[in-house]
């Protein structure tokens, strides 16, 4: 294999690292739909953070389907992004953080988007947490290996 | 920044834009060297050509597809070859072919001209690679002038300069060539000068041919050769080559011609003439304040210098396999001898000494002289392998030689179409396949011989079917693989038959048609007069194709002879009784059999990556080459030794290390074929194409990294292999 598991971990850490937003896919009915928001990480990379209020189309599908994919990546908007950029794309369930880990969580996403203090502090915002089930990982265009993460 | 400075115009400012080649020609001038006109393209036009086409873009796709540290050098050649296909395929903005057309037409629309790579830096290495980059010779028209300034740029990116990317400091964002547009000066008389021999640092050497130059820089032509002491130029020594060719102007390029008959006893250049080539080398020498490497030629008995660069002395070490892969260029003369070599000398002898031995009746030897042939027919074979090395692996280059001729006269959409056209029902690999085809077919035909097979009982079977299996055998049965032969065990052998009778859709057949269109238009590009170039050009090219497969079953044979007299001692030593294997004496015959290692390469598979902290990798979409177009999806079977060979199920896709002919008798049976090994011109690839089956060839670690009974999909368009199902 041209890269082994630690190898891929670090990468994705730097990207979980070095990249702020992400794209969060959700479904309703069968039907797709896809947000862009400010995401966070744990550093075991089992759990991906996100904030959005409860009144949101995420949110309400959500509640419908825990089932996630979050789409993170590195591009730069550049033809040479198909041979040097990265993504990684998780999957796993969301919900909303259990309020005895609430606390540990906000430090995390607020020391990444101290920006966003307001936001996250807001009784209408929601605090969510995916656990990772899968990273795909893609590099070089189409190069991909799958990262299990064991439950 | 100009696109283009004349001689007189380039001052020292300007050397990083117009590459070495050019600042020394300028440099040559003003000190009043006789250098022939010339136009100098600088960087700036490469530039802006790969950035309004789009091709830098598309570099960065081609380029890295995979890192390079995975990419074998036949890959590196395949990669070149697309890259170049790209710069002739694309065609130069308005706006700047309308500015080049201006600066050059006014010198050299009536003129021919040389047009030569001219690299920024490249002759600031430490080490000199000569010949990394593209220069083209009696270039006439301004269309034809247009179109070789895009090869020279294409070939910045040459097999051979990627090999030396680090050393060039290669960046796609950030590298450009320049480009020399030199008036062609047709001398009678040419070569090349070192100002201090790169093996005797207190000498000279001068070399010279008749006709052009061009035939001695790139080793086609045999140069005679002076010796001279550095400090005074007195000539040492002069070694006179077998003068037969030389390289003549024809209409639009060059042609190799027979020289002369009353040329041939005389050297090209009279003593003073030497003296008077070792006086400009070193007049170039007092100018660069280093010692020269120039190219010159002799006009009307007037010498013009061409180009001159620093002679760099630094040996590669000897762990550097690249000059090895340097050494694969081979010329079209040396190609011809080679295959003529191979075909009417190497393949008979490995036939037939392969057929000597099997001849051997090993029940009349003695234990100790068993054990005495062994070694023999180790030693043979390790002869032949050096052999198969040094001449049959460099006359794959027929086929290269061929691709790149085929795609700058035909400019095709996909740049191994060539490929279509070597194609050969008459490899023996394929016949041996048809043979076994037959077989099935007379199974098929009729149930009755099903029954006799599957109840072990062989000679129930129909006269036909018999005979067949018996011409198999004596043809192929000793064609060895990885420890196993064809027709070791003829029950595995006729299961695998039954597997090729069971089909439904009587599955892969030979594709291989010769498509007579292609083959016509491309000899259409020929004037009359080099027809019969076309024709022998075509035939090596198909002659490489086949011989290239060819060679590796003859070689297979020999290797099986080893393994009959191998196997022949184990059955002996099997035999004896137990405590007879621990005498304190070592048995002469068990040390035979144990004596090589050659034979024992590592055939397990890796175990799965191992599962950490609670993760586990796997990987799902592996790039590789697209080496034989189709998609097909199936069960893998990873081959890695005989036994997974035998038990190759119809459908399933091959899934190996290295295609090797003497295994390809299973790819009719397969939907597919995936090989670590990479490149477009190597077995896998070509047995694919053959039967034509999707091929991805390139994929690393591909025995490792995908299981038997893993379903996989394999894309030969894309070169992509993707293992499990879609769902998540």
């Amino acid at each position: 294999m041209d890269k082994d598991l630690s190898q891929v971990k670090r990468e994705l850490r730097k990207l979980l690292r070095t990249q702020s937003l992400a794209v969060l896919a959700t479904q309703n009915q069968g039907q797709p739909y896809a947000s862009l928001v400010a995401f966070a990480s744990s550093d075991d990379l089992k759990s991906l953070y996100f904030a959005t209020t409860r009144s949101t189309r995420k949110y309400a599908n959500l509640s419908g389907d825990s089932r996630v994919a979050m789409l993170l990546d590195n591009r730069s908007n550049k033809a040479s992004d198909f041979r040097w950029a990265m993504a990684a794309t998780a999957t796993g369930t969301a919900a909303e953080v259990a309020p005895r880990e609430r606390e540990r969580a906000l430090d995390r996403y607020l020391a990444k988007h101290p920006h966003l203090n307001d936001f996250v502090h807001s009784p209408t915002c929601a605090l969510c947490k995916i656990r990772v089930r899968t990273f795909f990982v893609v590099t070089r265009f189409q190069s991909v290996v799958e990262v299990h993460v064991r439950p | 920044m100009k696109l283009a400075l004349s001689l007189h115009e380039i001052t020292r400012r300007d050397r990083s834009r117009i590459g070495g080649k050019g600042f020394a020609l300028a440099s040559m001038q003003r000190r009043g060297l006789r250098v022939p006109e010339a136009l100098c393209i600088s960087t700036q036009a490469y530039m802006e050509y790969v950035s309004s086409t789009g091709l830098r873009d598309q570099m960065h796709m081609e380029l890295f597809r995979k890192p390079f540290d995975e990419m074998r050098w036949e890959e590196l050649w395949d990669t070149a070859l697309r890259i170049r296909d790209l710069f002739i395929k694309t065609p130069m903005h308005c706006r700047l072919k309308e500015q080049l057309w201006d600066l050059l037409a006014p010198r050299f629309s009536v003129r021919p001209v040389s047009v030569r790579s001219s690299a920024p830096g490249e002759d600031t290495l430490r080490t000199s690679f000569a010949g990394l980059h593209e220069s083209f010779v009696n270039i006439r028209g301004m269309d034809s002038i247009l179109e070789h300034i895009r090869l020279v740029w294409a070939s910045l990116w040459s097999d051979r300069a990627l090999l030396y990317r680090q050393e060039l400091g290669l960046d796609v964002e950030k590298s450009a060539m320049a480009v020399v547009v030199q008036e062609m000066v047709l001398g009678e008389r040419s070569g090349v000068a070192f100002g201090m021999s790169p093996v005797h640092e207190g000498q000279s050497v001068i070399e010279a041919v008749y006709g052009l130059n061009q035939g001695l820089v790139d080793g086609t032509l045999e140069p005679d050769r002076w010796i001279l002491e550095r400090n005074s130029g007195r000539i040492l020594s002069h070694h006179a080559a077998l003068r037969e060719k030389i390289l003549a102007p024809v209409p639009q390029g060059v042609r190799l011609e027979s020289l002369p008959r009353k040329l041939r006893h005389r050297a090209p250049l009279r003593n003073r003439e030497v003296k008077e080539v070792y006086g400009l080398v070193m007049k170039a020498e007092t100018l660069f304040g280093s010692p020269q490497d120039v190219e010159w030629t002799y006009s009307k008995q007037i010498l013009h210098a061409l180009q001159a660069r620093p002679i760099t002395t630094s040996a590669p070490s000897s762990e550097d396999q690249r000059p090895w892969y340097l050494s694969l260029h081979r010329s079209f003369d040396n190609l011809k001898s080679l295959r003529t070599q191979i075909e009417s000398e190497l393949i008979p002898r490995m036939e037939k000494e392969a057929h000597e031995m099997s001849l051997m009746d090993f029940s009349a030897l003695p234990d100790s002289a068993l054990a005495q042939e062994i070694r023999r027919r180790r030693q043979t074979h390790k002869k032949w392998t050096a052999i198969y090395w040094h001449d049959c692996i460099p006359f794959a280059h027929g086929m290269r030689l061929f691709g790149k001729i085929f795609n700058d006269l035909m400019k095709p959409e996909d740049p191994f179409q060539f490929m279509t056209l070597l194609r050969s029902p008459d490899m023996v690999s394929v016949r041996r396949n048809q043979m076994l085809e037959n077989l099935s077919e007379l199974i098929r035909k009729d149930p009755g011989n099903k029954a006799c097979i599957l109840a072990g009982n062989q000679d129930a079977c129909k006269p036909e079917v018999r005979q067949l299996l018996e011409r198999i055998l004596d043809q192929f049965g000793d064609l060895a693989w990885e420890k196993g032969r064809l027709g070791q065990d003829r029950g595995r052998l006729l299961s695998l038959v039954l597997q090729m009778a069971s089909r439904t859709d009587h599955g892969n057949i030979l594709k291989a048609q010769k498509p007579r269109e292609l083959d016509e238009a491309f000899l259409s590009c020929f004037e009359e007069a080099q027809q019969p170039y076309a024709l022998e050009l075509l035939d090596l090219a198909r002659a490489s194709y086949r011989l290239r497969d060819d060679d590796n079953i003859s070689m297979g044979k020999i290797e099986g002879q080893v393994l009959a007299a191998v196997a022949e001692a184990n059955r002996r030593l099997q035999e004896r009784p137990v405590f007879e294997s621990g005498t304190a004496e070592p048995d002469d015959l068990l040390r035979a059999v144990q004596s090589e290692s050659y034979f024992n390469k590592p055939n397990t598979q890796a175990q799965p990556s191992v599962k950490k902290s609670g993760f586990s990798l796997k990987s799902r979409q592996i790039l590789g080459q697209p080496a034989g177009p189709g998609m097909a999806m199936g069960k893998a079977r990873v081959v890695i030794d005989a036994s997974d060979l035998f038990s190759f199920q119809n459908g399933e896709i091959l899934v190996c290390d290295a295609v090797d002919p003497a295994m390809t008798f299973v790819v009719p049976l397969a939907s597919g074929i995936v090989e670590r090994r990479g490149g477009m011109l190597i077995h896998g690839a070509i047995i694919a194409r053959e039967y034509g089956i999707p091929c991805v060839t390139g994929v690393p670690d591909a025995v490792n990294q995908i299981r038997t009974g893993d379903f996989i999909t394999v894309d030969g368009h894309l070169g992509i292999v993707i293992i499990g199902e879609a769902s998540l």
